[in-house]
């Protein structure tokens, strides 16, 4: 046990103090904040331009009624021929210029109407000046034919239905929409570190093996201790890393809340009450964080930190058994191909079979199946299952979990002293059963 | 004297390929012991089912009259012939780490590692990484490393390798000073001269098996031959020869001398003896050279493997 302690705290010393962690961990978040900051600056300073639309009305009543906004302003240009009113737009450098001509019509003015820009215009631009001209020349169809608009408008009825699962609980569209984005979230996070951190062990074994260090080490430790201590010490480096980046994504949220004034706070309602001006975005933000107060969280969150244990486990042991295994990397293609067609198995299941059916039969096999139930049940448990279905496939991945854990020790022990000898399925066959 | 290690009738296998086969050997407290054969014979797996890195198929190890456990560890330096150290880590953090595995708390890992760093005069390495050295420097950190927790039980394999005629020098006087300092060194080489220089009792390994062990005295008075080297200056060297050749089987000399115009090996039969050698040659010359062939180590390694 001493020993164990003394491996894991140089393997978590050796990887923190690591020149490519440390620029991974701290190069990531700055660059993802860069590019988001940018993002954000450019699409600010493209917002902040209001956009002038000249416009000429031969009809005499459009003008009146269209409604310039913060970012478009729609500016009369009186009694001109459209060569005219060409030149004052372009000297105007304004972002375009409407033509209507006068028709008897409505039908006629609205075939009639032409757009003139000298880049071809934004496409919500256009959308909204559209609409715009749809709903003026609508009502006034409405006016010619005699139909009082705002009977029209009172007697209209929306439907937005109201959606109830069995147990009683209200659901919405978007709940399953967070549903299904959280379980993929989490699947993927678990992907992530599969590869990332699982890679890393192997890499460390290898390297002890080729630097030929091992035979040392191994001559004052249990090699069963060298390899766990490597696994624990990998792993709370992946999670200080972790660690870093949630506090940094934190702080640069903030940040970023003080630079473009949008309230990014996620612990309160502040949200939707910062944002009241734009109803329709506040209303969806409000559905969003009741979807996703709906979720099964204390499910989620214990049932996401047992998967997550049990599948890095799982995986690091195989991970840890193939870098005692192989002497280059070059050999390391023909392991990590079955690991990544299981991983990317797991993934294809979820992403197809769960949003279609979570509790499918399809599913349902896979979330047993301890090498894709990690990342399926994960992506399951959001949508809502059954808790005697998550203790059976979690009480068969941790039996796995010590089933590969005694493998990956057993081929550990012989394989780090096998030097030059190109490995195969069969030889670890025989090792297992000796 | 007593054993600091017994090893008895140890046999391993991996898989179809016998790699020990009921393998006994003693080592004396206090000596160092010669562990000799040719590649493959045996003798690494021999030194790990030593350090307990592999365990035995039968037989028993005792350490101190007591069977080999893990604790045991501690007692025990291993320095293997394939070196390794960590490339990227700091070489004063490496050995305190290793020493640490050891058993050594880390206060004590480090005065001692200062002691051998301010003994070898190395002490800007320490926060050196292993990129930087030398081969012949990055030895010198493994042989530290090695010794650091002052085990009862060292066992070097090819310790010398790598190493300038300085350096190496330098490496066998520790050594040796080890030894006055009451450790038992167990050493594995196909140099022959230093088994010579240093090595008291010796065990030869062949094919998984133990041919030949003992003190190397008693194996050099059990290999010689009866094989005299003569030189002598003779006014009559051809009537002598022929004389010679007559009573002795004569081969070619291997010795080289000045001032005599007939060189031989004589090689005596079982009924004869050296006085009579002697006499038969102050009869008829001056006597320049005589002495007895001591098979060296050298020989007597050739001699078994290739009679076995």
């Amino acid at each position: 046990m001493e020993h164990f302690s003394i491996i894991t705290t140089r393997e978590y010393l050796n990887k923190i103090g690591n020149k490519s962690f440390i620029l991974m961990t701290l190069l990531l978040p700055i660059i993802l904040a860069g590019i988001t900051f940018l993002l954000s600056f450019l699409t600010s300073i493209n917002n902040d331009s209001s956009k002038t639309i000249s416009v000429v009305d031969n009809t005499g009543y459009i003008f009146q009624k269209l409604q310039s906004s913060d970012d478009i302003i729609y500016d009369l240009i009186i009694d001109s021929s459209l060569d005219n009113a060409k030149e004052i737009s372009r000297n105007n450098s304004d972002y375009g210029l409407l033509y209507i001509t006068d028709f008897d019509t409505p039908e006629e003015i609205a075939e009639s109407i032409v757009f003139i820009s000298e880049d071809s215009p934004s496409f919500s631009i256009i959308n909204r000046v559209e609409s715009q001209l749809e709903t003026i020349l609508t009502n006034e169809n409405f006016r010619l034919i005699g139909i009082d608009v705002n009977e029209i408008k009172s007697s209209t009825i929306y439907i937005n239905l109201f959606q109830e699962s069995f147990d009683g609980e209200e659901t919405t569209r978007v709940d399953g929409v967070v549903k299904l984005v959280f379980g993929f979230f989490l699947g993927f996070l678990l992907y992530f570190f599969i590869f990332a951190y699982g890679s890393m062990i192997m890499m460390s074994v290898m390297e002890e093996k080729t630097n030929r260090i091992i035979e040392i080490i191994i001559s004052s430790v249990k090699p069963f201790h060298l390899m766990t201590g490597k696994i624990i010490g990998v792993s709370l480096a992946a999670l200080t890393q972790v660690l870093i980046w949630g506090v940094m994504f934190f702080v640069f949220s903030y940040i970023f809340s003080l630079v473009f004034g949008i309230s990014t706070s996620y612990d309160t309602g502040d949200l939707i009450l910062s944002t009241e001006g734009n109803t329709g975005l506040s209303s969806f933000a409000l559905e969003m964080i009741s979807a996703f107060m709906n979720l099964p969280l204390t499910n989620i969150f214990i049932a996401f930190i047992m998967y997550f244990l049990g599948g890095y486990f799982l995986y690091a042991s195989i991970f840890a058994a193939i870098g005692a295994a192989i002497d280059n990397q070059a050999d390391a293609q023909q392991f990590m191909l079955p690991i990544t067609l299981l991983v990317i198995i797991a993934l294809y299941v979820g992403i197809l079979t769960v949003p279609e059916d979570p509790n499918g039969i399809v599913a349902q096999i896979f979330s047993y199946f301890p090498f894709t139930s990690p990342i399926v049940m994960l992506m399951r448990i959001p949508n809502g299952v059954p808790i005697y279905e998550q203790i059976i496939s979690l009480t068969i991945l941790f039996s796995s979990v010590v089933f590969m854990i005694w493998v990956a020790a057993k081929v550990y022990r012989i394989g780090i002293l096998m030097y030059g000898k190109k490995l195969t399925y069969g030889e670890i066959i025989k090792w297992l059963r000796s | 004297m007593k054993n600091i290690l017994s090893i008895d009738s140890v046999s391993k296998h991996y898989g179809d390929f016998t790699a020990l086969n009921n393998v006994s050997v003693n080592i004396r407290e206090g000596s160092i012991f010669g562990l000799l054969g040719p590649n493959g014979a045996g003798k690494t797996t021999l030194i790990r089912v030593i350090n307990q890195i592999t365990y035995p198929d039968s037989g028993k190890v005792l350490f101190n009259n007591s069977p080999l456990e893990l604790k045991h560890i501690r007692d025990i330096g291993y320095l293997p012939e394939e070196r390794g150290l960590y490339p990227k880590m700091k070489i004063g953090e490496q050995a305190v780490y290793l020493a640490q595995l050891k058993g050594l708390d880390s206060s004590t890992a480090k005065s001692e590692l200062n002691k051998w760093f301010e003994k070898f005069q190395i002490n800007d390495w320490w926060d050196k990484k292993v990129t930087e050295l030398s081969k012949g420097m990055a030895q010198k950190i493994q042989f530290i490393v090695t010794v650091l927790h002052k085990p009862k039980l060292l066992i070097f394999d090819e310790p010398f390798s790598g190493f300038d005629p300085i350096n190496a020098n330098l490496i066998k006087n520790e050594i040796l000073q080890l030894r006055e300092n009451g450790a038992t060194i167990i050493f594995s080489t196909h140099r022959m001269e230093s088994v010579e220089e240093l090595c008291e009792d010796i065990a030869l390994i062949n094919k998984s098996n133990k041919i030949l062990d003992g003190k190397l005295d008693d194996i050099k008075r059990r290999f010689k031959s009866n094989t005299f080297e003569v030189g002598v200056d003779s006014a009559n060297p051809d009537v002598l020869n022929k004389e010679l050749e007559s009573r002795y089987e004569l081969t070619r000399p291997s010795f080289r001398t000045i001032g005599d115009n007939l060189k031989l090996n004589v090689k005596l039969k079982d009924n004869q003896n050296s006085e009579d050698l002697l006499k038969l040659l102050n009869q008829n010359s001056r006597v320049i050279h005589f002495k007895e062939v001591i098979p060296s180590a050298n020989d007597i390694f050739i001699n078994s493997i290739e009679n076995d």
